[in-house]
């Protein structure tokens, strides 16, 4: 008798957290890949192609499948490596030998004295960054530029070039604290005394 | 005047005020250099724009640059000249880098051009709020205190929250600085003016002037201006002494010191019923309105290792080589602090101008500032915590900060620091903790714009790509529609020609030549890429047809 209570008593319980977990299952079922959203929005956007992948969505999905390794993408640097080694538990490995470069940020700039309007910089442009019309100067949009340099080669008259963008007062950043480095190694030009300006 | 309780802000520090050296000396304008190099940016928000050209000769207070947009405040020449240059020089900030700057030079008459009042042609009693906040902004009137904010922008009240305190802040909690300890000495009765017009204008209910228990000089003549004014009375004005307690005249803690409100992140003080100006800053508004003197110069305090301490009258775009020299400074200083000892910074280039935020000049030498140790390990004593105003653990965010993790930093509040150094002060091992912070805020501060410009960059790619394929549909459907009018075309011409079956042979022979002699003109004619198909899908029929 005893063991038959004991037995129902534990059907009954399986039975209802059952369908609990199975009623969990439908109610709150995740649509889409969530993955390849959260990779691709550590990836840098720049959609240059230098990982191989038409943009960094083909390259998000990509490692989602786990066909990319997570270190192709110069752009996002080393922090970027870190970050998707972070989300997705893979081991860290620094950036793959071909893409090895880091690069400063840059811009494209057109020189318009050459641009001969032929419209090809802006088809390559992956962002729309470029504005102009057949026969007319071309210009980028500075603040939409990703620096991909995707525009560099279909020019045909060589007028595309990238320029690092300038450090400025406001978008200059506080440097790392120096260890171990006492005010008396500090070297400072001399005051402006009177006696300066005499000589 | 009824006693109010004051409330004691959390942690703070003690600081040797060091303000003797030059607190009794009388603010003394500097001698006009040749050369003025007016920084464009000279207050928070966006560049204002330059409306002289090189070469064009200006009168002493002439707009150079007009405010463009909200945030943003107008520039004007200190002294009458020509504009020699607009381009990029060395400004007085901590990178030593260079930003766009328009050069006069003097021509030694000081001549002012037209100054138009705002009080001389009001005529009606209330001012419009509005008038007066464009006036402040093509004035050039912003925080005098160091933020550099433009002023017009802070006479907004939150919607619904009527102004229940207009704090005037006459703390100056820095020690060394004396600037506006002297302002409030010797032109007690224009900021008197000022707060008045201010308390009208705001319609506060009441204003208090706040101003550290070391400087009973100022508050004597800040209470006699006050006394002396009827309408001082009228609109609760009254002078507060609080504690020399070091942040007390920062923004938030002064407010909470006042009134026992906190402003907690994201919460503006109007939003409190409360607003806050410096000192230095209702002079300025006093002298806009009632002068139509717009900000041309600033009182800076130069002291440490000077030979001649004291408050001078400096006019904007004077360079820091400038001042020192006036005031003596000795070769054997080891660098320059703009600002004070506590939250300034050591200035990389001498050449660099006087700004509107610029209130204190201190040349460094050991005899002022004893050389610190090297930084040591963290020992987790928490005198950093406890000495924190604003209540957070500066050795956790130091910890996150240091390792670069900029997101636990952050879960620390971070971003709740207000970058005062009294955690550095107390620090037994020496470690530059404010440093720290402000390298992970500005790493954070990157970050973002760097996840923002990825966003919009992505939204930008994936438009792109929408519309390319929409345009490849349309393109298909277009070629579709085309093709389906030939057809139709075509195939009603043979409907009429159908009844003509009993018709000779060689009238149907000549029917069939025309119609292939008008489908090859207008094969040619459509030309080789977009309508081969067309003219191919709507010959089919017709072949079929004639077969
Ligand atoms: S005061 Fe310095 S040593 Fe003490 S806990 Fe804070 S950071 Fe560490
Ligand atoms: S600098 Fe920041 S962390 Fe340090 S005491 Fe001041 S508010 Fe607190």
């Amino acid at each position: 008798m005893e063991i038959l209570v004991a037995i129902s008593v534990m059907a009954l319980g399986a039975l209802v957290l059952g369908s609990a977990i199975g009623y969990a299952a439908i109610r709150f079922k995740v649509e889409g890949d969530p993955v390849v959203e959260k990779i691709n929005a550590i990836l840098p956007q720049t959609q240059c192609g230098q990982c191989s992948y038409p943009g960094c969505k083909p390259y998000a999905e990509a490692i989602a499948r786990g066909e990319a390794e997570i270190n192709l993408c110069p752009p996002g640097g080393d922090e970027g490596v870190h970050q998707l080694s972070e989300l997705l538990g893979r081991e860290y490995k620094p950036l793959a030998e071909e893409s090895q470069t880091e690069k400063k940020a840059s811009v494209a700039l057109i020189d318009e004295a050459d641009c001969i309007g032929c419209t090809l910089c802006i088809q390559a442009c992956p962002v729309d960054a470029i504005l102009g019309a057949a026969k007319q100067m071309h210009t980028v949009i500075i603040p939409l530029c990703t620096g991909c340099e995707l525009c560099i080669a279909p020019c045909p008259v060589d007028c595309i070039a990238m320029k690092p963008l300038p450090e400025t007062p406001e978008n200059w950043e506080w440097p790392y604290p120096q260890i171990d480095k006492s005010p008396d190694a500090a070297t400072h030009a001399p005051m402006p005394t009177a006696a300066a300006d005499i000589q | 005047m009824s006693k109010k309780k004051l409330f004691s802000f959390l942690g703070g520090i003690k600081l040797a005020h060091r303000k003797e050296y030059s607190s009794e000396k009388a603010i003394a304008p500097l001698p006009m250099p040749k050369k003025l190099i007016l920084p464009l940016r000279q207050s928070a928000g966006s560049l204002p724009a330059p409306i002289v050209q090189v070469g064009e000769k200006v009168n002493k207070g002439q707009c150079l640059a007009a405010a463009e947009g909200w945030i943003s405040a107008s520039l004007h020449a200190p002294t009458s000249g020509t504009i020699r240059d607009i381009g990029d020089y060395p400004i007085a900030h901590p990178s030593g880098l260079v930003a766009p700057c328009i050069v006069i030079e003097a021509d030694g008459e000081d001549a002012w051009g037209e100054r138009q009042p705002l009080l001389e042609h009001a005529d009606s009693e209330r001012l419009d709020p509005e008038t007066v906040q464009r006036y402040l902004q093509s004035m050039g009137v912003v925080g005098m205190g160091g933020a550099v904010f433009p002023s017009h922008v802070k006479l907004s009240k939150a919607p619904g929250v009527p102004l229940e305190t207009l704090i005037v802040n006459g703390a100056e909690c820095e020690p060394f600085i004396t600037c506006d300890d002297r302002l409030m000495r010797e032109r007690a009765a224009e900021i008197v003016s000022g707060i008045i017009f201010l308390a009208e204008l705001l319609e506060a209910k009441e204003s208090v002037v706040a101003i550290e228990d070391n400087k009973p000089e100022a508050a004597a003549a800040m209470r006699a201006a006050l006394a002396a004014r009827l309408e001082a009375t009228a609109n609760h004005i009254r002078v507060v002494v609080i504690p020399a307690v070091y942040p007390a005249g920062s923004l938030k803690q002064l407010i909470y010191t006042l009134t026992g409100k906190r402003a907690p992140a994201g919460v503006l003080p109007p939003q409190l019923g409360v607003q806050c100006f410096n000192t230095a800053t209702v002079y300025a508004i006093w002298q806009a309105v009632a002068r139509g003197e717009p900000v041309i110069s600033r009182i800076v305090t130069v002291t440490g290792n000077v030979g001649r301490p004291g408050n001078l009258e400096v006019p904007l775009g004077a360079s820091v080589a400038d001042v020192l020299q006036y005031a003596e400074a000795r070769p054997e200083s080891d660098g320059c602090l703009v600002g004070g000892p506590m939250m300034g910074f050591l200035l990389p280039d001498y050449d660099a101008p006087i700004g509107k935020g610029a209130n204190c000049l201190i040349a460094r030498s050991p005899q002022f500032f004893p050389h610190k140790a090297p930084e040591s390990p963290c020992i987790r004593c928490t005198n950093c915590a406890q000495a924190c105003p604003q209540g957070l653990l500066p050795y956790e965010m130091y910890w996150w900060s240091r390792a670069r993790d900029f997101a636990k930093a952050e879960r620390h509040n971070l971003q709740e620091c207000i970058e005062c150094g009294c955690c550095s002060y107390v620090c037994p091992s020496s470690i530059p903790l404010v440093q720290y912070f402000r390298f992970a805020k500005d790493a954070l501060r990157t970050a973002a714009t760097k996840k923002e410009m990825a966003d919009q960059a992505r939204e930008r790619f994936e438009f792109r790509q929408f519309r390319a394929e929409r345009e490849k549909t349309e393109r298909t459907q277009k070629l579709a529609q085309a093709a389906k009018q030939q057809s139709a075309k075509l195939a009603a011409e043979n409907a009429n020609a159908a009844p003509a079956e009993d018709l000779d042979e060689t009238r149907k022979q000549a029917l069939i030549a025309a119609a292939i002699e008008r489908v090859a003109g207008e094969r040619a004619k459509v030309g080789c890429d977009e309508g081969a198909n067309a003219t191919e899908a709507a010959l089919a029929p017709n072949h079929g047809n004639s077969a």
